[in-house]
């Protein structure tokens, strides 16, 4: 596989179809690095031609601009936006979901205005399209898969359909958690939390959604949120169910079924 | 005799008139304390929202059954005014059913629909008193509703059942007088509900059946203006404001946060120097809110929204894993300082610093510091108040004018600007997963 930077389609003159925006957790998080891997294993192989921005990227700001802090929020905003524009960048493919909401909603009134999709919707659309299809007999059918409904994604961006219909490519049983959809529960890392303790309480977000999580008898949580996957991890474990339930991303899932 | 009535009647409503229009243009002027916000775009979206969130409380039917005890209750509210503004008119020209004659046969159908409205608020205002009080539903039960909060809703729930049994035992005395043959009492027939209990009362002489029938007129007339004197101290405010809360709701995605442009501008002229010997110097600006007048006037119209319902608490998911914040509380206490400041102003004419402000003398860090931004809060609520928006500017304040972090938040911040990333990553090792896959 041969992945290519934006610098070096300009240099060859070319454009790819999507710039594929792998966010911080992406990039250097160990377990979100798979997530990446799968996403670009699954482009590579429907032929779409993408490019990342590799050291040229930079964090889009979203964790700072949450615990308060708008200067370091607006330097990054606007230093990626310049490097965007730069290379006159129309559409974004990113898997994580606060990449997507802050490149989506918060860059257009700074003078960034893309065509920005998550992966999930862009994987609807890839099977949509016939492009990605599943092997015959898929590991997941029958299987009973529960979705987590990332709260950048969900409720803040109102996408609750794609990532379900991808799901449902896969033949698996889709079950729903007591609270999903509009309703559903924060993993507990949005708004700067994933960088800082929790405060003091009588028990932890992600050991709370984590135990709903299991309890639905699911063998695979699908996420689509880096920072959502590390958290329902850890709820898993704390579950004691490390070994029974895995936590995979959506592009994860399709990575592994693709035919 | 009939023109003292009058007179009373029409000194009462009056009064009760003046005071109220005196509280709300209070409120109103407590409202715009806050900071100027333009929300009148999109007008067709606007009113949309008011027909379906408002009038439909679409959100309220995410749990059918208290909506549609709910709706009998708001349905009461609104369509009894009808009966209401016959009741203010009979007071003022000192007639009895002054519509009966003008609607004939329609007029019995009319105050039977009345009746079992009223009968509808009576049943739903004892279940919401038995949730509270008995079932006791953890939302209704929470700290922050301790003390005063409490009371507000069981005096708001009784005072509604009172009303309405003094409404139906009024018109039961009535058709009782109908019966005797009273000519002040003109016929209208049998009322739907009241109706059957009409035996209860034919023992009574005419001057007890007058004498009930006009305790309960004037107990219900009456009651219903204090009722509206009420509601601007009370949570049940928001029977008038949830309709233009509604209306000016945030139409944005939710997960957008509002821009600064004063720091918007302050970093383009950072990167980009050659800007500056253009830009005017500017008054430097405040960042975020510490205390209610730094907030928007939707903030503090969200706040005089609130009936403390506590949607938005019981899905909050620091508040379900025990933290301490709750947006309930957050707009409690906006609402609280904002009531505060109003007064003072309303004393000495002008807002001093009086050595308190909404951040920490009412919210603390340590809520502030607990929300995960996830929106649950807004999703939830039923008339369309906003406690991110509130969280999010006071952690503004926190973080750029106090430069009040938690150390991890620092250090998160400081790898941000020097490694373009949260964590102590060497941006160079930002495309190593794509080296390892290129081989």
């Amino acid at each position: 596989m041969q992945i290519k930077t934006m610098a070096e389609y300009a240099a060859n003159g070319e454009t790819p179809e999507i710039l594929f925006w792998v966010g911080c957790a992406g990039s250097f998080d160990q377990r979100a690095q798979k997530i990446t891997k799968a996403f670009a294993t699954i482009l590579d192989k429907v032929g779409v031609r993408f490019a990342i921005l590799g050291k040229e990227e930079s964090c889009t700001g979203d964790p700072a601009r949450r615990a308060g802090n708008e200067f370091i929020f607006q330097m990054m905003a606007q230093n990626n936006i310049a490097v965007l524009n730069g290379y006159e960048v129309k559409k974004i493919v990113t898997a994580c979901p606060h990449c997507f909401n802050t490149l989506r909603n918060e860059y257009p009134e700074l003078g960034g205005q893309y065509e920005v999709i998550h992966h999930t919707t862009y994987l609807q659309q890839l099977i949509d399209e016939g492009k990605v299809r599943m092997k015959e007999a898929g590991a997941f059918k029958g299987r009973k898969i529960t979705y987590h409904d990332s709260c950048y994604l969900g409720r803040s961006n109102n996408i609750y359909e794609a990532p379900r219909k991808v799901l449902e490519a896969l033949d698996a049983e889709l079950v729903e958690m007591k609270r999903c959809r509009s309703n559903g529960l924060c993993c507990g890392a949005g708004g700067a939390q994933m960088f800082k303790e929790e405060e003091k309480g009588t028990t932890r977000i992600n050991f709370e959604r984590g135990k709903e999580a299991v309890e639905t008898g699911a063998a695979v949580i699908a996420s689509n949120c880096p920072f959502c996957m590390t958290m329902l991890t850890d709820g898993v474990k704390e579950q004691g169910k490390e070994d029974s339930v895995q936590v995979l991303d959506i592009a994860e899932l399709i990575a592994q079924q693709i035919a | 005799m009939h023109i003292i009535q009058e007179l009373l009647f029409v000194i009462a409503f009056g009064v009760a008139v003046y005071l109220f229009y005196r509280k709300a243009r209070q409120i109103r002027q407590n409202i715009l304390l806050g900071r100027d916000v333009q929300l009148n775009d999109e007008p067709a979206a606007r009113w949309r929202n008011l027909l379906l969130l408002a009038f439909g409380q679409k959100k309220m039917f995410r749990n059918p059954l208290v909506a549609v005890l709910h709706f009998f209750v708001y349905a009461g509210f609104v369509i009894i005014n009808v009966e209401i503004l016959e009741i203010i008119l009979d007071g003022i020209v000192g007639k009895h059913r002054l519509f009966a004659p003008l609607l004939g046969g329609l007029y019995p159908v009319l105050i039977g629909c009345f009746e079992i409205l009223a009968a509808l608020v009576l049943i739903g205002c004892a279940i919401f008193l038995v949730r509270r009080n008995i079932v006791k539903v953890k939302r209704l039960n929470q700290h922050e509703l301790d003390g005063w909060p409490r009371s507000d809703a069981n005096y708001i729930l009784i005072t509604e059942i009172v009303l309405m049994l003094l409404f139906l035992t009024m018109n039961t005395a009535d058709q009782a007088l109908q019966q005797h043959g009273h000519e002040h009492y003109i016929n209208t027939g049998a009322f739907w509900v009241t109706g059957p209990f009409v035996s209860l009362f034919s023992g009574l002489s005419d001057g007890t059946l007058i004498a009930i029938e006009r305790t309960c007129w004037w107990l219900h007339i009456l009651g219903i203006l204090a009722f509206l004197n009420y509601l601007p101290y009370s949570k049940h405010l928001h029977i008038i404001l949830a309709f233009p809360n509604a209306y000016y709701a945030d139409l944005r995605p939710k997960g957008k946060m509002e821009n600064m442009p004063a720091v918007q501008k302050e970093v383009q002229l950072m990167l980009q120097p050659e800007l500056a010997a253009d830009a005017p110097a500017g008054d430097i600006p405040k960042f975020g809110a510490k205390d209610v007048p730094d907030l928007t006037w939707k903030n503090i119209l969200d706040a005089y929204s609130c009936t403390e319902c506590g949607r938005c608490t019981a899905a909050c998911p620091a508040n379900i894993t025990g933290k301490k914040l709750s947006p309930r509380k957050i707009m409690m206490d906006t609402r609280d300082r904002a009531e505060a400041i109003g007064e003072q102003i309303a004393k000495t004419g002008s807002f001093t610093e009086d050595g308190k402000t909404l951040l920490r003398d009412h919210i603390t860090e340590e809520e502030l510091r607990a929300c995960t931004s996830c929106g649950a809060c807004v999703q939830e609520c039923p008339v369309s108040i906003n406690p991110l928006h509130i969280i999010m500017q006071l952690r503004r304040h926190l973080v750029m004018e106090e430069t009040s972090a938690p150390q991890e938040w620092n250090m998160m911040f400081s790898n941000i600007e020097n490694n373009m990333a949260p964590w102590k990553m060497s941006p160079d090792d930002r495309d190593k997963w794509a080296v390892e896959m290129n081989g």
